[in-house]
């Protein structure tokens, strides 16, 4: 037997879920696909008293799709997030991205918004939702709230939100005008975590980018905005996007993250691709939005 | 720490309805293993790592070791066990067999699960998506080539 002993709560209803996190907020932790926690349990990492176990709250599971933002509930599987068009023909970059999450047996089971809320620095749905931008909606006890993308990660597997506080949903912002996007990763097995990676969209009015969004994940303690290489390009013509630019572009994503060594990669390797990566996310995304760059 | 008790779980496996009585800390594949006797599905790295406890929920290539067996009730559960009928392989075990697709055998298992769930959706796949699709398989035999050809030859076989 792998996991300590718990109590397991099979859920029916989100005011039942957030009674058992209120009554005990530190000593349970929210199951729904389990494919971050489970392995957390097995290893022994964790050992909470109580199992909140979401999956057979019916509400929790639907994608919707609305003219400036798409919903995504916490009950919804990556698969199905992957499989669906409409969402692909707003949000063309959260299929690409959800081809690199683990295997396709992680997808089958996994989902995105717990994906998000686990808020692994190297993983992509994370990344995706602070590049989009977006909020969560969070209930407990108290009430609801939403969080802002910008808000929420704040280190290593830590996020704003509270113990006692259950992630209902995500919203991803749908881009206005003419957008390109573009994501790519560096990892050692197609599906492993990234050794680094990038996310980006961009935005063009006429000839002129008006809105650049482009986070490096596996950099940092979280994903990380490359605020300093999207002020150079936005406002710029994207005829002139070119050489110079993008190299002064790599140069700010490479001072801009904090990676560390391990087993993988050096901290120095890490700086080089997040300027390489940076480079070609913004000279690809030009090319998506219908511009020569 | 929580004390956890035993409770009786309902589980449809390979056809047969079984009712058990299992602490909810325990995984699917331990179930499986330890109180259905099904020793066909392994277990490797016990966290979802390398494939080997793959199997098949309502059609779909899960990790065994990554869902407790209290999730798993309602759903049609398929191991490997429930691939062959009246002693007869079907078509992915042949094509297994005919291509030196396993060498020790012990990841065989989750990769013919894993395949029947690939091939169910990708009946005429290129060698670069059965790549993909059996990627999350580890094989320390390192005999990905064959297991590749074997999957290939299996698609073909359906035809």
């Amino acid at each position: 037997m792998k996991p300590p002993p718990f109590k397991y709560h099979a859920c029916r209803t989100i005011d039942e879920a957030v009674g058992i996190l209120d009554s005990d907020p530190d000593g349970s932790k929210v199951l729904a696909g389990g494919q971050s926690l489970v392995p957390v349990l097995n290893l022994r990492l964790a050992a909470p008293d109580n199992l909140v176990d979401i999956n057979s709250i019916e509400s929790l599971d639907h994608i919707r799709v609305q003219p400036d933002h798409v919903a995504i509930g916490a009950g919804t599987r990556q698969y199905v997030v992957e499989r669906s068009d409409q969402l692909h023909s707003v949000l063309p970059v959260v299929r690409e991205a959800l081809s690199h999450v683990g295997h396709s047996q992680i997808r089958n089971r996994g989902t995105v918004v717990g994906s998000i809320c686990h808020a692994d620095p190297a993983a992509e749905m994370p990344a995706v939702f602070l590049t989009v931008g977006g909020e969560v909606t969070a209930h407990s006890a108290a009430g609801t709230r939403t969080i802002g993308s910008d808000d929420f990660f704040e280190s290593y597997l830590t996020t704003a939100l509270e113990p006692n506080e259950i992630v209902t949903q995500v919203k991803f912002d749908i881009p206005s005008g003419r957008t390109g996007w573009y994501f790519e990763e560096v990892a050692r097995r197609h599906g492993d975590f990234a050794i680094l990676g990038v996310v980006a969209l961009v935005s063009l009015e006429g000839d002129t980018v008006s809105r650049a969004r482009i986070t490096i994940f596996g950099g940092g303690a979280t994903p990380l905005r490359m605020t300093a290489a999207e002020q150079l390009i936005t406002g710029a013509k994207a005829s002139d996007i070119g050489g110079d630019l993008l190299e002064r572009a790599a140069i700010e994503a490479s001072a801009a993250v904090r990676p560390t060594d391990d087993i993988h990669a050096s901290a120095d390797y890490r700086r080089h691709v997040a300027g390489l990566l940076t480079r070609r996310a913004v000279t690809r995304s030009l090319e998506r939005a219908g511009s020569p760059a | 720490m929580a004390m956890s008790s035993k409770q009786i779980v309902e589980l449809n496996v390979n056809g047969i309805p079984h009712q058990l009585l299992v602490e909810p800390r325990k995984t699917l594949a331990d179930v499986l293993r330890d109180d259905l006797g099904l020793t066909g599905t392994k277990l490797g790295c016990e966290h979802g790592v390398c494939g080997a406890c793959t199997v098949l929920v309502d059609g779909r290539a899960i990790r065994a070791c990554l869902m407790f067996a209290v999730q798993a009730q309602g759903p049609e559960i398929t191991t490997v066990e429930g691939l062959a009928s009246d002693g007869e392989l079907d078509h992915i075990q042949k094509a297994f067999a005919e291509n030196h697709g396993l060498q020790c055998g012990y990841c065989t298992p989750g990769m013919l699960m894993t395949a029947h769930a690939f091939l169910a959706e990708n009946p005429e796949p290129t060698r670069e998506q059965i790549c993909e699709g059996m990627n999350g398989n580890l094989c320390r035999c390192t005999g990905y080539q064959n297991i590749i050809k074997s999957t290939a030859a299996a698609a073909k076989a359906a035809k």
